[in-house]
């Protein structure tokens, strides 16, 4: 017998018989009393949101939605960058003159890593826990390209916003069989005496720029 | 089918490593420090949350459904694993999940692999069986990195290394890491850890991970992480195999949305930890071309099979019933002898091992029920300890003398008259012992109880003296 007959054997062996019958009608019983509506207002919603992101010590900027590709121009300057990695599908209208911004067209890994940086968007984020999501493919680049680089300049169109984290998990579903990768704040570690230390291995800086 | 719990079947009984740990006063200053900081933390983001009772009813339905039809919910992530790409292998127990992963890899030559924390290949030893087959499995998070340079064990189920302070840390980076130099903060040992991590993580081929959940209904696996080291493990290499237990499989997608909102204001006191990836089979163009997932049962069926202790299944891995265990903080992890320490622990090691070894566990608690209060997803932990306790019993692997004891109790309590006359004798006998009121060093078997506390005498007249002789003078 194989181990997977012999598995399910003796689950079957220890459960009860006639399950199947009832399976979906148990599932629909299933209590779910927690929160999953939202309730703030639009501003109180996207304070929450900025708050949550600096808790994490994300630094988090605003603008309207033709003002993005100076908020990126304006931060580059700040941090001395010349240019930042983009995805295949990256709006060029994010993009300011001036700086060097290379598409990801499947650089080795050594590549990404000796960048200054990348630019990405997201497919959704979550105010009560400041999470960004990014679904992977040509608009916000494959897995590799927002992990190696050090540093993350993520942008989020406050349309994308929702409150908790059921919505966001229901606006996750539509979007597999994708990859998805939730974010929330740059990488940390509190493994050593639990005191928190910013920024392992996944980008140490993460800044957002939120627009609308 | 031979059942392994890391190198539980080998460890010391509980009493007896205990006495050896809480001698140890870093170790238990320590562990101490790192459980106060993850409980304040916990507490503050779980009390911010109005909803949390009707999350962990909510979290504990579920789990407790998906146990009920796990044979359809694994064959359902099977089918939509493999139909994403995947390949889903079955092991019956610890060697045939090291078999089928060191297979997997053999095949490809890999030569070393990366690994992001999995509890589960430390339950099978998996890095013993890689390094046997001339594959060098390298930890990448931060705290089993420490684990395995410093040749250790893990402590914790969260934070594996918590019993090692910095100045520990250091030496251990120093000499394993070939550094001359190295500060002192935490922030410059996580740097070092970047540093020699950075470098095999663009270059090896392999990797591999355990899993948080599986979901049946898409065929997704979720990894729930802080460092990045698991990003870069799941997404990096040519080749990811996955290894979890069977109970790691949840109905739907949306499930997740109570989970992730459990595990990590349980298990590290934040509203959400840095990274969750989340993939379903191979991607064209991003990330492993090939991938496997290894479900493994180990002792999870028996477990399965006795409906009082089922719940054991439902655990979620986040580590509160330790931080909040009186027991645990006094003993540290490394006292319950296998890789599951604490209260799950307790309950979860013996019964996978079915109960041949590691007898004294389900006596490591006082029953206080801070573990039950804690558990994210209601695991009456207690409950399941009274539970095991009696099947030790029956199983005739308490002491004899115990036995005889709780025998003769049981004869004596039954009966009014022969309660008075047990009542008598004890108050004869004790007067040997007495002073001051207080009995010490008791012989045999209530020697356990008074090697560490005194125990009142009993007064020269009962209860049940007194009352009869009031009632008889109305």
């Amino acid at each position: 017998m194989s181990a997977r007959e012999e598995i399910l054997g003796r689950i079957r062996a220890a459960l009860p018989a006639g399950r199947d019958a009832v399976r979906q009608a148990e599932y629909a019983e299933i209590d779910r009393q927690y929160q999953a509506a939202p309730v703030l207002p639009l501003e109180e919603k996207i304070a929450l949101f900025r708050e949550r992101l600096e808790d994490y010590n994300a630094e988090v900027h605003r603008c309207a939605p033709a003002g993005v590709a100076a908020t990126v121009a304006q931060v580059l300057r700040a941090r001395g960058k010349s240019g930042l990695l983009i995805a295949e599908g990256t709006p060029g209208g994010w993009l300011p003159d001036g700086f060097s911004f290379t598409k990801d067209d499947g650089q080795a890994y050594k590549e990404l890593d000796r960048s200054e940086g990348v630019l990405t968007g997201c497919a959704a984020a979550i105010a009560l826990t400041g999470t960004i999501v990014v679904r992977h493919g040509s608009e916000q680049g494959r897995r590799a390209l927002s992990l190696v680089p050090d540093y993350h300049l993520c942008v989020v169109p406050l349309e994308l916003l929702v409150e908790t984290v059921p919505e966001g998990l229901r606006r996750m579903a539509a979007m597999l069989p994708a990859p998805l990768t939730t974010i929330s704040g740059p990488s940390a570690t509190a493994d050593i005496e639990m005191i928190r230390v910013k920024g392992v291995h996944g980008p140490r800086t993460l800044e957002v720029i939120l627009v609308g | 089918m031979s059942v392994r719990v890391g190198e539980a079947a080998e460890a010391l009984p509980f009493p007896e490593a205990a006495k050896k740990m809480v001698a140890n006063s870093q170790l238990r200053r320590n562990v101490r420090h790192a459980t106060d900081v993850i409980r304040n933390k916990r507490g503050k983001v779980v009390g911010e949350k109005e909803d949390w009772q009707e999350l962990r009813a909510a979290g504990n339905a579920i789990k407790r459904h998906t146990l009920r039809h796990l044979d359809y919910y694994l064959q359902q992530f099977e089918e939509n694993c493999t139909k994403a790409g995947g390949h889903v292998h079955w092991a019956k127990d610890a060697d045939e999940a090291n078999r089928i992963i060191v297979d997997i890899l053999a095949k490809r030559a890999e030569k070393e692999v990366i690994k992001v924390k999995t509890m589960t290949s430390d339950e099978t030893r998996l890095n013993v069986a890689l390094e046997k087959a001339g594959i060098t499995p390298v930890e990448t998070d931060l705290a089993d990195m420490i684990v395995q340079l410093g040749e250790d064990k893990p402590s914790h189920i969260v934070v594996p290394a918590l019993h090692r302070n910095r100045m520990e840390i250091r030496e251990i980076f120093l000499k394993k890491m070939g550094l001359e130099t190295l500060g002192y903060e935490p922030q410059d040992l996580a740097g070092a850890a970047r540093t020699y991590l950075r470098e095999r993580f663009l270059r090896v081929t392999a990797g591999i991970s355990g899993a948080n959940y599986l979901v049946a209904e898409t065929g997704s696996v979720c990894v729930v992480e802080s460092e990045g080291n698991g990003r870069m493990c799941l997404s990096l290499p040519d080749i990811l195999v996955t290894l979890a237990g069977v109970e790691k499989v949840i109905p739907r997608f949306e499930d997740m949305e109570v989970f992730l909102q459990l595990l990590p204001r349980s298990a590290t006191g934040e509203r959400m930890n840095p990274y969750n990836s989340i993939w379903t089979g191979v991607t064209p163009g991003d990330g492993p071309r090939e991938f496997h997932v290894v479900l493994m049962d180990n002792g999870r069926t028996k477990v399965l099979a006795d409906e009082e202790a089922r719940d054991t299944l439902d655990c979620i891995r986040c580590g509160a019933c330790l931080n909040a265990c009186p027991v645990y903080r006094q003993t540290g992890g490394h006292a319950y002898g296998s890789v599951y320490g604490g209260p799950i622990g307790a309950i979860l090691t013996p019964q996978l091992q079915s109960m041949e070894h590691s007898q004294t566990l389900p006596y490591a608690s006082s029953l206080c029920g801070a573990c039950y209060e804690v558990c994210p997803v209601k695991i009456n932990i207690p409950e399941i300890l009274i539970h095991l306790r009696a099947k030790v019993v029956e199983n005739g692997d308490s002491p004899f003398s115990e036995r005889l004891a709780m025998k003769g109790a049981a004869f004596a309590m039954a009966n009014a008259g022969r309660l008075g006359v047990a009542h008598l004798f004890a108050r004869l006998g004790q007067s040997v012992f007495e002073k001051d009121g207080k009995l010490e060093d008791l012989p045999g078997l209530l020697g356990g109880w008074t090697a560490f506390r005194d125990m009142s005498a009993l007064p020269d007249q009962s209860f049940r003296d007194w009352w009869e002789k009031r009632e008889a003078g109305r």
